[in-house]
């Protein structure tokens, strides 16, 4: 059974079988996590991720109140001019301030990712956790109808729904949940299975301990290390997915300033006016380079702190 | 019956029932919709009872819901996809040609990130920690972070617009001309799918190539004396590729979805900016199909995959009996 997922087996072969020794519930379920994240930073490559994110959200979210112009100002310098004093790196095809913009458009990307990675995590760790812990025709049956979820790529699957209902926000943060959740949903159950087994589990559900008591007080907190990273996967892959679908016309509208949006709106005139091209493209690529190295430092952590107890 | 055969017949029934599921979901995903789909075609016309009950009736809207799915579904199995609304043409003849557009492109991004990434990942593994492995390794992690359309843009940046213009930065395909006379145009979108992919196989095959390089089996040949690339291509390569199947198919599964926006990037005349076009013109019959369609590419390509691992791995092989 695998209990980590496909894509972080990429990453560390090996890894779903070397997991952290599970705990009652209370015991140590703080320490090992905090321990995983600790131990991650041991790795450059965490820490330089680290430094990329933190670059870059500290510029979205501050960025808005630093910025020279408004983002909607329209003749800041003649359309698709060049860098000058007034505008640092020009202006885009109706005279908007490319820098502004730059400042002012990663809020939303950022900010819509981590909620639907959020939302993909409580669904995909409820169905999960439920799969894992229920009689084997009810697991077979959650498990086998998230397969069909499965079967449709998640960008097809958001533009599916999105034909079907219209273009909205929070429709594209509840359909980037919704195919995200059967991935997170596999992890949380292949842990799940781990530990249904242990004394610990066998003990409370002997005393007769309610099983949303068993399930949130025992069973969650020895999985949430697999499930960290998989949060780190899935945020990498929401980005992705976001800032396509505002590249794709169907995320933020104009004349909201998002990066997304600004690759799609200045690509034709990438001869004449680079910069409002090149620079969302490059922020949102170190982002997902970011999230994704330290994503890779937390699962390498995960092994390490397996190989220092010795457990297996 | 044979345990291998059976548990084949088992991956197989296994795979014909999420496609039947995936069937019901896009469907149903048009059944969900509010309102009555003669009523919006007729508009005020619906007002004449006949000619609504007519329509309804030649829709099939007036059967249950389970035999317009039949219906439906007999409808695809026999290649009638249904008519375009935003056009009026059938389906069919619509996506006939994408389908055979995007099929290139995916098979040539497939033919040349296959052998490509199993050879990096190969190398990667033999020289291990050397700076070949240490580049590719770097290299492949930030390239699977990126989305699709960045590494696209990326490319367009360095090849066809800005840094140099040796590129052509969008692929309209001519259809009166013959595809293998404009290759060229197949260049970059090609060049995009190989380097989303590609890491992810060069990935595994490392992994696996280390550890089977690592094995008893390769120690003993290598005792005996067997020369370096015997031991490679004899030993160390086909046990090593068997996980790299399994996320090969996941990636030409990916591919099947990848094309979406990579197309409507370079405007390239597939079914993934087809696609586009049917979403952002809420043309459901070609959204429905093209969606089916991706979906069962997907299904296929995995089913494939689990085959030719439970035929090919050893392990399971022997481990039935």
């Amino acid at each position: 059974m695998s209990v980590i997922s496909q894509d972080t087996q990429e990453l560390i072969p090996g890894a779903d079988e070397l997991l952290p020794e599970p705990q009652p519930g209370g015991a140590h379920r703080r320490r090992e996590w905090v321990d995983i994240i600790a131990g991650s930073l041991k790795f450059g490559r965490t820490r330089v991720g680290l430094v990329i994110v933190v670059a870059i959200v500290l510029l979205a979210l501050i960025g808005p109140f630093v910025a020279p112009h408004s983002p909607f100002a329209t003749g800041i310098a003649p359309d698709y001019s060049g860098p000058s004093a007034k505008a640092w790196l020009g202006t885009d095809g109706i005279g908007h301030d490319v820098f502004s913009r730059v400042l002012c458009g990663g809020r939303t990307v950022i900010g819509l990712s981590i909620a639907a990675t959020v939302v993909a995590m409580i669904l995909g760790v409820a169905l999960g956790l439920l799969a894992g812990y229920s009689r084997p025709a009810v697991d077979d049956v959650i498990m086998r109808l998230l397969d069909v979820l499965l079967a449709f790529p998640s960008i097809v699957f958001v533009l599916l729904l999105v034909a079907l209902l219209g273009h909205s926000l929070w429709l594209i943060v509840l359909a980037v949940a919704v195919t995200h959740a059967p991935r997170i949903a596999r992890v949380a159950r292949g842990a799940t299975l781990e530990i249904v087994g242990r004394d610990f589990v066998r003990a409370s559900e002997a005393l007769g301990v309610p099983r949303r008591t068993i399930l949130m007080g025992e069973i969650l907190p020895n999985i949430t290390s697999p499930l960290l990273v998989e949060f780190g996967l899935r945020l990498t892959y929401s980005i992705g997915l976001i800032a396509a679908l505002s590249f794709l016309g169907f995320g933020m509208q104009p004349p909201a300033a998002d990066w997304g949006l600004m690759i799609n709106e200045n690509r034709a005139a990438m001869l004449v006016q680079p910069y409002a091209v090149f620079v969302p493209v490059f922020l949102i690529a170190l982002l997902t380079i970011g999230t994704n190295l330290m994503t890779d430092g937390v699962s390498r952590a995960l092994i390490g702190i397996d190989r220092d107890t010795g457990a297996k | 019956m044979p345990p291998l055969l059976k548990l084949i017949l088992r991956r197989l029934g296994l795979g014909v029932l999420t496609l039947f599921l995936v069937s019901v979901v896009v469907f149903g995903a048009t059944q969900a919709l509010p309102g009555d789909p003669a009523r919006a075609i007729l508009g005020k016309q619906a007002a004449d009872k006949a000619m609504y009950n007519a329509l309804r009736a030649q829709l099939h809207l007036d059967r249950p819901l389970y035999q317009q799915y039949g219906i439906w579904l007999k409808g695809i199995v026999t290649g009638n996809l249904g008519t375009s609304t935003a056009s009026g043409v059938s389906v069919v003849s619509l996506i006939k040609q994408r389908v055979a557009n995007s099929a290139l492109l995916v098979v040539f991004a497939a033919i040349i990130s296959i052998p490509l990434s199993i050879l990096i990942g190969a190398l990667a593994a033999l020289w291990r920690d050397s700076v070949f492995d240490l580049t590719t390794s770097v290299g492949s992690l930030a390239l699977a972070s990126l989305p699709e359309f960045v590494i696209g843009m990326l490319l367009v940046f360095f090849f066809a617009t800005t840094v140099v213009h040796i590129m052509p930065s969008v692929s309209r395909i001519d259809p009166s001309i013959s595809v293998w006379g404009q290759l060229n145009l197949l260049i970059l979108p090609v060049l995009t799918l190989v380097l989303a992919v590609a890491p992810y196989i060069s990935r595994i095959l490392r992994a696996s190539m280390i550890e089977v390089l690592e094995s008893d089996y390769v120690q003993m040949a290598r005792l005996k004396g067997m020369p370096e690339p015997t031991v490679m291509s004899r030993h160390a390569l086909p046990n090593a590729v068997i996980p790299a199947i399994q996320v090969s198919a996941l990636q030409l599964a990916w591919l099947a979805g990848g094309v979406v926006v990579v197309e409507y990037l370079f405007n390239y005349p597939g079914i993934g900016s087809a696609f586009i076009d049917a979403v952002n013109n809420r043309d459901l019959p070609v959204v429905q199909a093209i969606a089916l369609l991706i979906a069962a590419v997907y299904v296929i390509a995995n089913l494939t995959a689990d085959i030719i691992t439970i035929l090919v791995s050893p392990r399971l092989r022997t481990g039935l009996r």
